[in-house]
């Protein structure tokens, strides 16, 4: 048995942290780890709600396991793009106005 | 207070502390490093709340995949090794980021909260089986077309970092 307000309130901070990196910072890698704290606050909802219901297409657990993979993908693509643009300007800083 | 509230509440502190830590931190690799105790106590709680499958998935292809891609992008991009506070914004912008992160984990907290907060529910825990059964059953279709999106991100990684890039070809022009 577990209280549901404890997951759920892991929840809100994991993303105020989430939105918090996304904005706050400058480093585009930095801000990457913003958006995977955002996914992962999704990813614990998911789970929280997918082993309290009694779902019998255990979608909470599977969907946990698609967003993952995607997740993955995402940050593939993600690096690449900031390898070139790295390769490109030199930096990395995405205050500064591109070239 | 049960025993899973008490587990619960123990890990869920150390993951909350370390997603602050790791979006604040004022040295790259550190902040990277933040994010795995993150990703693996969050792997904790998913072990907690009953989803071992998830967990074991968690930290195979987060912590040990992912987080190795974003230590390579630290190091391919020179981060700097010390502490180095130019990566964070000017404070105007910090200080407006807190309001927002703090108003976000309020109204996600004040749906959230009411809606399900009260309640104290068992958890289906040891279902591996199920959500097998489950996976290459009914959602065969959206894991195979999932393994299509893989094939299509790794191409797509792989044709953006051979891309030339603008100054390239200034260069050669």
């Amino acid at each position: 048995m577990i209280h549901l307000w404890l997951p759920l309130t892991l929840v809100c901070v994991l993303v105020g942290a989430g939105s918090y990196g996304v904005i706050a910072r400058r480093n585009a890698v930095l801000v990457l780890i913003g958006v995977e704290l955002i996914l992962n606050a999704a990813n614990l909802l998911f789970v929280t709600m997918g082993s309290v219901l009694n779902d019998p297409l255990r979608t909470g657990h599977v969907l946990t396991l698609f967003l993952i993979t995607i997740a993955a993908a995402e940050m593939g693509v993600a690096l690449a793009v900031i390898l070139a643009l790295f390769r490109d300007r030199g930096h990395i800083d995405l205050s500064e106005p591109g070239a | 207070m049960t025993t899973l509230d008490i587990l619960f509440g123990a890990v869920g502190l150390i993951t909350a502390a370390s997603a602050v830590l790791a979006v604040t931190t004022h040295q790259l690799v550190h902040a990277a490093l933040w994010l795995v105790v993150t990703l693996g106590t969050l792997a904790g709680c998913y072990l907690i709340l009953g989803a071992e499958l998830v967990a074991l998935v968690q930290l195979l292809v987060y912590v040990g995949a992912v987080v190795v891609l974003v230590l390579f992008a630290l190091m391919l991009t020179r981060a700097p090794m010390g502490r180095s506070p130019e990566h964070s914004s000017a404070p105007i912008q910090r200080v407006a980021a807190a309001v927002i992160g703090a108003g976000i984990t309020t109204l996600l907290a004040a749906v959230l909260l009411p809606a399900l907060g009260g309640q104290i529910r068992s958890t289906r825990a040891g279902d591996t089986k199920g959500i097998a059964t489950q996976l290459f059953g009914s959602w065969v279709w959206p894991f195979e077309l999932l393994s299509l999106l893989l094939l299509a991100a790794l191409i797509a990684a792989l044709a953006v970092s051979r891309m030339p890039t603008p100054s390239a070809q200034r260069k050669s022009a």
